[in-house]
């Protein structure tokens, strides 16, 4: 496990096991509710869900939690529970909804589990010494406002753990990784943070009914955002697949395909490039090669680096042209068109995108290494790559190809 | 609805005449004005994102969450003019007509409504805590009557403006699951009331946040199924360009095994699957080297054994797709014959999966309604015959049969006639494995 990872967690478990001796010393309140937001939270952990870029989530135990650390009032009486309690709660739910997880023999995810637990803790330690105070009771455009700026607070804060563990798990860099957290998050974050509102502001009117009638959107949302996430796990899985179609085919080596994207994806990482672009990049890459399907006889060897630029250039527009045809994949096959493009053309004022650049390098250094895990070999064809920087290949993307090479043989070795 | 006829005009003018009478009755001097502005804004916004959502599973109607709340905050004559903003419609192609009866429909469902609402014994006006739990039963009956005269009158016009043969189409009894869930979406109304006491009109706002990321998680499922089928079909595309004869076969093959499955009821997970095995049931055949799959001599044995790798092939390619264990079965066995004479291994009746026996049939049916290089397209009526043939050979009969009704009520497609360029670069399929009326010529050597 990594640093970040393990410091979020222990930090983490000192606020609960903190939290828990206090309340253990001065006793919980109002018990009855806490136990049904306690069962919430439970439902929801249970209820997991995994978002693009698998990332867990658990968003009905967010507004559970949440709508806790938000309550006002339940039906004519105010609530009065601590910051400490909701921590308790939380993490009492949070216990309870992954006890059949672990049954199950899933893994607890302690890292999110952390992250969800230090965001509520922040809304709660804000919110609770405010709840019963007059401004929060009787002026309900304050109150809402607050609230508001608290539950997008805990979005933040969700969102910045899990950027911090993403870059440092996949070696992506701060920033990008943030911007994608906070983007991937934004969707369910608002549903979460509505339904956190709704939950605290109708347990007033309905009493804890609220808590179960504002649970069913959540509900729904989640539902579709599983569907979502599935259909683009298998369409992945599917282009994995279909990009072997070349090997199979016997129009490239075997692997080459997938090598090549894992390569790419690994330079576009390194070079600070986006989720969404990451995407498309990885399915350039995995059909890079797929306008040789229409070459009556496999080139021999199927190393596109070692045929004619010219023929080069066929099989890329071939391939652009397949792409196109779904109708939904233009930006892919504006790349896979590009990929055998130089870098720097004379006469051309603008290269190819930088995806082009990165899937041309990267296959070329698959053509010359292959699976081979030799780092002599490695290092030569990085040089030959290298020696072609003036015009072939980006110098940019050949720097970024070498770190990944040179991280990569450190971690064989 | 371009030309409406004089039965439609009647019935039209009727319902516009009730709404604007009872509408005009009132009574209106207690009405707040500015809830019937904010709840009709929320209702106009729910009612113009009711473009169809994509997956049949998903229903979306959160208008009627905005009609069922001015019940319950306005009474029934302001529920009524709420109802009229549905005229406003942010859409564009709709006649005037069209709006004038929609928002005359809308105002009509949401009066009666409210008065059901008050004739049970409902207290319209913002909820208090004493309102609940009393308010619930007048709530479900005014859901329920608001439920019964939207469709109702939906239905209405529907039946007046379809002509006879889109008439026996309209189902006689209308979807539960669809009553159901638009009971779901008004029970929202009720929430938006409850919550005007605390927050005012941000109840509105509140509450239908979550319903509209609700939305927009389904139409990400949907478009991102859709691009996920085009591009699937537009990668076995690719491996159909070197022949221009097969050319549109896998996607054929998809759509006449789904018509199959549909006949003889698959579930719908099922359904989606065997489409995409469909789809891709021939691409092993990349495996086999091109000049095997073009020769027009007999074929030696070694490369009859390619030919017949070819399921085994496919299945390698598509082993790590995250499909039904089915899927992947019918892909390996459709070739597979019910005599047992068929490849690779051979498996004869029920043994064969029954996704592979749909897939064979559809195979076999499409290679026969097509062009091939040695035989002009078989008409459809000579391909049934030929499949009718080799029922209980090769073929499932009961599939068969199945197909045949399927294709009588859908009709089939057939592609168009190839003409193929006197010199073409790209090859020619001399003989093709899935015909049943030509089967592959095997050098006899014993």
């Amino acid at each position: 496990m990594d640093s970040g990872q393990l410091l979020l967690i222990s930090a983490a478990g000192m606020l609960a096991v903190a939290a828990i001796a206090q309340v253990a010393v001065s006793g919980m309140v109002q018990v009855g509710d806490a136990v049904a937001f306690g069962s919430l939270v439970a439902l929801g952990e249970l209820l997991r869900i995994t978002l693009p870029g698998n990332r867990e989530s658990a968003p009905i135990a967010a507004g559970g939690a949440l709508g806790y650390a938000l309550l006002l009032d339940i039906g004519a009486h105010p609530a009065v529970q601590s910051a400490l309690q909701v921590i308790v709660i939380t993490i009492g739910g949070m216990i309870v909804g992954a006890l059949p997880h672990l049954a199950a023999g899933r893994p607890a995810k302690l890292a999110g589990m952390a992250s969800r637990l230090v965001s509520v803790a922040c809304v709660a330690f804000i919110f609770r010494p405010l709840a019963p105070t007059a401004l929060m009771q009787r002026h309900w455009p304050v109150a809402l406002a607050v609230m508001t700026l608290l539950v997008v607070l805990a979005w933040f804060v969700d969102a910045l753990f899990g950027a911090l563990i993403r870059a440092e798990e996949l070696r992506a860099r701060f920033g990008v990784a943030l911007w994608d957290e906070l983007r991937v998050q934004l969707p369910l974050g608002t549903a979460v943070g509505a339904s956190a509102l709704l939950i605290a502001f109708s347990s007033e009117v309905m009493g804890l009914a609220a808590v179960w009638v504002f649970t069913a959107p959540l509900l729904v949302s989640q539902v579709a955002v599983r569907r979502y996430v599935g259909i683009r796990t298998t369409y992945l899985e599917t282009v994995r697949a279909l990009s072997r179609m070349t090997e199979v085919g016997g129009y490239v080596e075997g692997g080459h395909s997938r090598r090549v994207s894992r390569l790419s994806v690994a330079i576009g990482r390194e070079l600070g490039m986006g989720e969404a672009d990451l995407e498309e990049l990885e399915y350039a890459a995995l059909m890079h090669d797929i306008g040789q399907l229409s070459l009556r006889d496999p080139i021999p060897g199927g190393a596109t680096v070692l045929v004619s630029p010219g023929d080069q250039r066929r099989i890329a527009e071939l391939g652009a042209d397949v792409i196109r045809q779904a109708g939904v994949l233009d930006q892919v096959a504006d790349i896979v068109m590009q990929q055998s493009d130089p870098c720097r053309a004379p006469g051309a004022d603008q290269g190819p995108p930088v995806a082009s650049r990165i899937i041309r390098a990267a296959n070329a250094f698959d053509d010359l290494v292959g699976s081979s895990a030799d780092r002599d070999r490695a290092a030569a064809a990085l040089e030959r790559l290298r020696l072609d920087t003036a015009s072939e290949y980006d110098p940019g993307v050949v720097e970024a190809l070498s770190k990944v090479v040179g991280r990569r043989s450190l971690s064989l070795t | 609805m371009s030309r409406l006829s004089k039965t439609t005009w009647v019935y039209v003018v009727a319902v516009m005449t009730a709404a604007a009478f009872l509408v005009a009755r009132g009574p209106l001097g207690d009405i707040s004005w500015p809830k019937v502005a904010v709840l009709g804004v929320l209702f106009l916004v729910c009612e113009s994102s009711s473009a169809p959502v994509g997956p049949r599973q998903f229903t979306w109607s959160p208008s009627y969450a905005a009609t069922l709340a001015s019940v319950v905050l306005l009474g029934p004559a302001g529920a009524a003019i709420v109802g009229v903003f549905a005229a406003l419609r942010l859409r564009r192609g709709l006649l005037v007509v069209q709006r004038v009866f929609n928002g005359a429909m809308y105002a009509l469902s949401a009066y009666a409504a409210g008065r059901a609402f008050v004739a049970v014994g409902g207290r319209w006006g913002v909820p208090h805590q004493s309102s609940f739990p009393g308010i619930i039963g007048p709530f479900a009956v005014a859901a329920l009557v608001h439920l019964v005269v939207n469709h109702g009158l939906v239905r209405g016009v529907l039946w007046l403006t379809a002509d006879s043969s889109s008439k026996q189409r309209l189902p006689a009894v209308v979807d539960i699951r669809l009553m159901l869930s638009d009971l779901g979406y008004a029970a929202f109304g009720l929430l938006i009331a409850a919550l005007w006491s605390v927050v005012g009109p941000f109840a509105a706002v509140l509450v239908v946040i979550p319903l509209f990321v609700a939305r927009w998680a389904m139409r990400q499922y949907a478009a991102q199924q859709s691009a996920y089928e085009a591009t699937m079909a537009a990668l076995c595309k690719a491996v159909e360009t070197k022949d221009f004869y097969t050319r549109g076969h896998s996607e054929r093959v998809s759509k006449g095994s789904a018509m199959l499955a549909r006949e003889i009821g698959m579930r719908a997970n099922r359904l989606e699957a065997i489409t995409y095995a469909g789809m891709l049931h021939d691409v092993g055949k990349l495996g086999v080297p091109t000049k095997v799959l073009q020769k027009s001599g007999r074929l030696t044995e070694e490369e009859y054994a390619a030919i017949q790798l070819h399921p085994m092939r496919g299945l390698e390619i598509v082993r790590e797709i995250g499909f039904l264990d089915e899927a992947l079965a019918g892909i390996m066995h459709h070739h597979e014959r019910l005599d047992g004479r068929g490849y690779p291994l051979g498996l004869a009746g029920d043994e064969i999966p029954e996704f592979a026996r749909v897939i064979a049939v559809a195979d076999a049916f499409d290679s026969m309604t097509s062009t091939r290089s040695y035989r002009g397209a078989r008409r459809i009526d000579q391909a049934i015959a030929e499949l009718r043939k080799w029922s209980g050979t090769q073929f499932d009969p009961a599939l068969v049969d199945a197909f045949v009704t399927a294709l009588e009520r859908e009709g089939w497609e057939r592609p168009a006639p190839i003409d193929p360029p006197a010199s073409s670069p790209v090859g020619v399929t001399a003989q093709d494995h899935d015909d049943p009326t030509a089967p592959l010529q095997v050098v006899e050597n014993r």
